[in-house]
């Protein structure tokens, strides 16, 4: 007994020890692994999505693996042009480059830093206000050696920016340290007949979130036991008896109708009959319950 | 009493006319052909051999670009047997063996297969290897008999291979690979049991082995040097003489061995031909003492005498096609010789040996629109007089086939259908007034007497000849065929554009040609050498004017294989078949959008990017520009770089800033861009909406009396990436270095909506997009099976418009205009399911209102077509459904999609080659026409949610009638009783 306990015991100091350590080689499936980073995952990309769907950017705290990952600040430049101009430094993006264990580069705590428009982008953006003309962003394809392969650019008419300041919302879609893509525009919506409206302060009120991809659900791994339960459940609850009127109602109306129609026409006959002449001795027993009543009638 | 019964008789009628609406499920075995047809085609022949001995005289076999190999009838040119090999077994060669196997060399020279000449069997086949990549050559030496063995010496891979014809065995094989040997010819001198083996080495250097066909020993080797470089293939003149071009084209050489000597005899082309125009082009040939050489457009017949001396025997500017040589008795060869005339072709059958003793001249008439014969086949055969006669098998410029005997035409084959590009559909002409009184007669007499025997049919009371007049009748019912417009839009028009550059026009009904056009405009040769036809497009279709003019394609080609050669367009009326107009562009063409917008005419406005993504507006009317102007700031569009991995969204700027002023063209601007990092993503497939589908409505009503809003953009684009190493074969990587993701990506403003990975999995992507889900096929690598997921993508910025009070005080948006540039508010739903088959197409049903519900239309590797409801690709399925979900429809969760037997569109058939699927809305709502084309073709009608606004087509309208007559009767006669019985009693 006390021997399989230090064994265990033994075991178990082991594996903690060698748990943070480049040996181990897990072949666990990457899913839901938010919080702690990819162990030793082969993988050259990471697939690890960033908990940033909305904004400010939060950074999980991966405190064990501090000693593992290293961070460091990279930053890089958002250029803007008004319509077709050139494009000119418009801000900055910076943010903590996380390195992991498996040689995956992700970016976290993204923050943004606008500058402030000068009095001719002012005039330039007014001029854009003005005719409905694009006003366009773009980002370097890849954050530590920009611009990498081409820029990423994005564009939106100048007129969905303005509210009370000029409100921008950026979710960049990233891929390790590439920027595959950014979707730029308002926060809001921005209704089509796009009205001229100046901005009552010409600063920016940015949002950004980054994206990274999400997993696809797989496909369902249907095991005996699921199979043999559903085949159970089928068993245990049986469909509800339905009343005899919810099956067979689709019968019984245009029977109902026949038979009222049948009565009618009984109902008239004898009484056409019975106005136009005397009743006789003998009528057909349709007619009988109807004489009763018109022959009162008659008696009054 | 009276009443009751004649209410039994009724109900009684009642039931036995419910019983004749039984739905039914698929097809039963005679509806076969009923409203479906299949058409076997082989594609443009490239090698044919006709088969010589007794029992064969009456066929052909012949090799095609489709890579079919087929056995024909010559008398009718039906195909008696038919095998397509795979896309990437190219058929390199054909020959026959031993009189009953027909050889055939394939996949670049790797495969050599047997097939049993009367019912195409494989008999065997041998996978050759070899040490480089070379030509391969396929030779059936005839005359060397070992053991009534064949040998086929097939040179393949840098290696001559000896195979045994009876069991595919190599006997001997010889490697050429230490020499950088580039092999030509492989010739067997008639007679003797010595094979050749000629080629170039280092391009100047001409080498020559002869070997021992039985047993490949390597019994001589010459060699010679020309500094003058050598260009293309050597042409055989005769056994001991060769004749090959110098590098430039401009000198003919002759090589001719003696003895072990090998010796070069010059001579300049100028010398032959007057003045030399351009570099020159051995045509291949095989006729002794004979060969042809074509400078420009002119073609000079050349005899070879003796010892290299060259004599001229005719120089013509005609289009000439020649054959191969026949032997047709010992020693003697002829071969046949084709020249167009205007809309006549001169069909000549010379010996070899005299040019001007002409064994046969015939001129044939020959429709324009088949162009120019291509290639020639000739085979003889013994007349009733007993005189040799001579018949050809012809391949024109449409990829046609032809046989012609006696000055005839005998048979043709449409065989340009095997190479479908682009399909469109038109409507036939409304129906005029004027129908003559005799066709009505006899209309209504064949119409009685065609349901007096269906009557039979029902009441069981047909004999067997009953039954077939039946189903013929049904087959060639006249009302399918007709060449009007019918009510419910089943008949129509489905305009088809081959590789070939010929449009045809195919009935529904029948799937008969109405009319064809080989577009003349793409032809001029001048002007565009090696045209590609592209695309089609709707250019007029008339609603207003649908009685007095014709609707109208438009064609769109480019001249030659690179993207900016320029383009081609061509107007075609689709009643008639005419060309209507062409136009020969200055730009290229890289895309076409067909606007959403028609001038005053019904032209549709089409929008033609070039390679530098400018956009040249079409037609070119003021009218055009008019309604162009409007709209202007609301165009955009797109384009995928594949190799490149990017995707650039763009809009019109201005007019085009070039010297030459074009109102109709404008430049564009780039307003977004997508970057795919090229070391993890690659782009394997894009797929977009159809851009004529309709929607009925944005709600879905799920379960709980809840409403989901469908994303109904018009603007999506699906794009699937792989990882470049995961992009080859299934099975070439791990499932931890491959992966896919799929993107939805808005194309006005470039954002991504929806992004998902699936890692352990690859391509090749088939996907479909429809309202607003999307399909698509991949291969699963950790479940080592096929997957097909389904993304739902829906609206939630309309979520809160289910209120019913919002609706009646106004303050819903369901009237305010979508913008692209709101932030959407999406979410989407997704799911996998494994499936069985891999795939070669994927489409989906679609109909006039978008109400019935929808079917995928799988193409299987089987080449056939499955029907797949989409509900069964629901991500709303789970294993145990509710009470309230499964009366909405939702089936519980399976791991994979059944696959129902009597679900297959295509039932007993195979599309083979199964290239793609379309479906075409018919007027009713319930029918859908689906068109599946590939090497044969394949039509049918579908109704998803089976015919529930029409009455089926076995529905017996006799029987409904002898229901009210027999009701009628019944009335009369209780009425009549019930009259007799009051006055009965009234008597009493």
């Amino acid at each position: 007994m006390k021997t399989t306990e230090v064994i265990v015991a033994f075991i178990l100091t082991l594996s903690l020890l060698s748990f943070p350590s480049l040996g181990f080689q897990s072949d666990e499936l990457l899913v839901d692994d938010e919080e702690f980073g990819l162990e030793g995952a082969p993988q050259p990309r990471s697939p690890e999505p960033i908990p940033s769907r909305s904004q400010p950017v939060t950074t999980p705290t991966r405190k064990r693996h501090s000693d593992l990952d290293s961070d460091s600040k990279i930053q890089f430049s958002l250029d803007h042009a008004f319509g077709d101009s050139d494009f000119t430094p418009a801000g900055t993006f910076s943010a903590r480059l996380k390195t992991w264990s498996h040689g995956g580069q992700t970016l976290t705590k993204l923050r943004f830093s606008r500058n402030s428009f000068t009095d001719e982008e002012k005039e330039k953006f007014k001029n854009l206000l003005e005719s409905d003309d694009f006003y366009r962003i773009r980002l370097p394809s890849n954050v530590l050696s920009p611009p990498g392969r081409d820029f990423i650019i994005s564009s939106v008419k100048a007129r969905c920016l303005p509210r009370e300041g000029l409100d921008e919302h950026f979710v960049i879609h990233m891929e390790g340290i590439n920027v595959l893509a950014v979707n730029y525009g308002s926060p809001g919506s921005c209704p089509y007949p796009r009205n001229l409206k100046l901005p009552a302060k010409w600063s920016f009120n940015s949002h950004t979130v980054l994206k990274n991809s999400e997993q696809a659900p797989r496909a369902p791994v249907f095991t005996e036991e699921i199979l043999g339960g559903e085949n159970g459940e089928g068993e245990v609850v049986p469909p509800p008896e339905r009343s005899f009127w919810a099956k067979y109602w689709m019968y019984l109306i245009p029977l109902g109708l026949i038979v009222m129609n049948a009565i009618t026409q009984a109902m008239n006959l004898p009484e056409e009959q019975a106005t136009g002449q005397v009743p006789a001795q003998g009528q057909p027993s349709g007619g009988a319950m109807q004489r009763g009543p018109s022959s009162a009638v008659r008696r009054r | 009493m009276a009443i009751a019964m004649a209410i039994r008789s009724f109900l009684f009628l009642l039931l036995l006319f419910f019983s004749s609406l039984n739905p039914i499920l698929s097809l039963y075995e005679d509806q076969v052909g009923l409203m479906d047809w299949h058409q076997q085609f082989i594609g443009k022949v490239k090698q044919a051999v006709f088969h010589t001995q007794k029992t064969g005289r009456k066929r052909v076999v012949v090799s095609t670009e489709e890579n079919v190999i087929a056995s024909l009838d010559l008398r009718h040119g039906e195909i008696f047997w038919r095998h397509v090999l795979a896309t990437n077994d190219v058929i390199d060669g054909i020959d026959i063996a031993i009189g009953k196997y027909v050889i055939t060399l394939s996949s670049g020279g790797s495969i050599l297969r047997a097939w049993n000449l009367p019912d195409g069997q494989m008999v065997w086949e041998s996978s050759l290897q070899g040490p480089k990549h070379s030509k391969s050559l396929l030779l059936v030496l005839t005359n060397l008999k070992v053991d009534k063995d064949n040998v086929v010496i097939v040179f393949t891979n840098g290696r001559l291979h000896a195979v045994s014809s009876i069991d595919g065995e190599v006997l001997w094989k010889k490697d050429f690979e230490a020499e950088s040997l580039d092999v030509q010819q492989v010739i067997q001198p008639p007679g003797s049991d010595l094979v050749y083996v000629v080629g170039f080495a280092a391009s100047s250097q001409f080498e020559m082995y002869q070997i021992n066909a039985r047993n490949g020993e390597l019994l001589k080797h010459e060699s010679a040097a020309f500094s003058g470089g050598f260009l293309g293939e050597v042409s055989l003149v005769s056994s001991e003489t060769l004749v090959a071009l110098d590098s430039t084209g401009s000198i003919l050489l002759t090589i001719s061995s003696h003895n072990g000597k090998i010796s070069f005899q010059q001579t300049p082309i100028s010398n032959l031909v007057g003045d030399s125009l351009g570099p020159a082009v051995i045509t291949p040939s095989s006729v002794t003492g004979i060969f042809s050489l074509k400078v420009n457009a002119i073609t000079i017949f050349i005899r070879v005498i003796g010892e290299g001396k060259l004599e001229v025997l005719e120089k013509t500017n005609l289009k000439t096609a020649v054959s191969d040589a026949l032997s047709i008795s010992e020693g003697k060869q002829a071969f046949a010789l084709i020249q167009h005339a205007g809309s006549e072709i001169h069909l000549t059958v010379k010996p070899a040996d005299d040019w001007d003793g002409n064994l046969l001249k015939e001129s044939i008439k020959m429709d324009r629109q088949r162009g120019l014969v291509h290639k020639v086949f000739i085979n003889n055969y013994i007349r009733t007089d007993r005189s040799y006669g001579f018949r050809v098998l012809i391949v024109m410029e449409d990829h046609s086939l032809l046989l012609l005997q006696q000055g005839e035409i005998v048979w043709s084959r449409e065989d340009g259908l095997a190479s479908i590009i682009d399909v469109t559909t038109s409507e036939l002409p409304v129906e005029k007034d004027g129908v003559s009184v005799a066709k009505v007669e006899h209309n209504l007499f064949e119409w009685l007497k065609g349901h007096m025997l269906k009557l039979k049919g029902t009441l069981m009371l047909a004999s067997p000849e009953d039954m077939a007049a039946i189903q013929s009748m049904r087959l060639k019912s006249s009302e399918k065929s007709k060449m009007t417009r019918d009510h419910n839009g089943f008949r129509k028009l489905l305009i088809v554009l081959t590789r070939a550059g010929k449009l045809f026009a195919l009935h529904t009904g029948d799937g008969r040609i109405v009319w064809s056009h080989l577009l003349q405009s793409l032809h001029k040769p001048q002007a565009c050498q090696h045209l590609i036809g592209l695309n089609l497009y709707q250019w007029q279709v008339p609603h207003h004017h649908a009685m007095d003019e014709n609707p109208s394609v438009l064609v769109v080609g480019r001249c030659g294989p690179s993207l900016d050669a320029p383009g081609v367009l061509s107007f075609v009326d689709t009643y008639t078949g005419k060309e209507l107009s062409s136009l020969s562009l200055a730009h290229s063409v890289a895309q076409v959008i067909p606007l959403p917008y028609t001038d005053s005419t019904e032209q549709r406005l089409h929008l033609l990017i070039d390679a530098d993504q400018h956009a040249h507006l079409y037609p070119k009317t003021p009218e055009a520009i008019g309604i162009f102007q409007r709209e202007f700031s609301n165009i955009y569009w797109y384009s995928v770089e594949d190799d490149n991995g990017i995707i650039k969204g763009y809009a019109l700027k201005s007019k085009c800033t070039s010297e030459v002023a074009d109102e109709f063209c404008f430049d564009s601007r780039e307003l977004w861009s997508v970057v795919f990092p090229s070391e993890s993503e690659k782009i394997i497939a894009t797929v977009t909406r159809k851009l004529n589908e309709v929607v009925h409505t944005q709600a879905k009503v799920i379960a709980d009396q809840d409403v989901m809003y469908k994303y109904l953009s018009r603007n999506l684009l699906f794009v699937a990436t792989a990882a470049p190493k995961a992009s080859g074969e299934i099975g070439s990587v791990t499932p931890e270095e491959s992966w896919l993701v799929a993107y939805l990506i808005d194309t006005v403003t470039g954002r991504i909506l929806h992004r998902v990975t699936h890692h352990g999995s690859q391509g090749p992507v088939h996907a479909v997009f429809s309202e607003n889900w999307v399909v698509y096929h991949y291969f699963n690598l950790r479940a080592h099976r096929y997957e097909m997921s389904v993304i739902e993508i829906y609206d939630q910025s309309r979520a809160d418009d289910k209120d019913v009070w919002k609706l009646v005080l106004g303050k819903h948006n369901l009237t305010s205009p979508i913008s692209s540039y709101s932030r959407p508010e999406v979410i989407t739903k997704s799911q996998s399911y494994f499936f069985t088959h891999s795939l070669k197409s994927i489409a989906v049903t679609s109909t006039a209102k978008g109400i019935t519900s929808k079917q995928l239309l799988i193409g299987t590797i089987g080449d056939q077509v499955l029907a797949l409801d989409k509900r069964f690709l629901d991500p709303r399925r789970s294993v145990n459904p509710t009470q309230a979900e499964k009366e909405e429809g939702i089936i519980p969760l399976t791991d994979s999609l059944p696959i129902i037997p009597q679900s297959y569109v295509t039932h007993a058939l195979r599309v083979e080659g199964l290239q793609g699927i379309v479906t075409v809305p018919a007027k009713l709502e319930s029918t859908t026409l689906v068109f599946a084309h590939g090497v044969d073709l394949f039509f049918t009608q579908l109704a998803p949610s089976r015919t529930y606004d029409s009455l089926t087509e076995d529905f017996s309208y006799a029987l409904l009638l002898i229901t009210i007559v027999a009701l009628v009767a019944a009335i009369f006669v209780t009425w009549i009783l019930s009259e007799r019985k009051e006055l009965q009693e009234k008597w009493r």
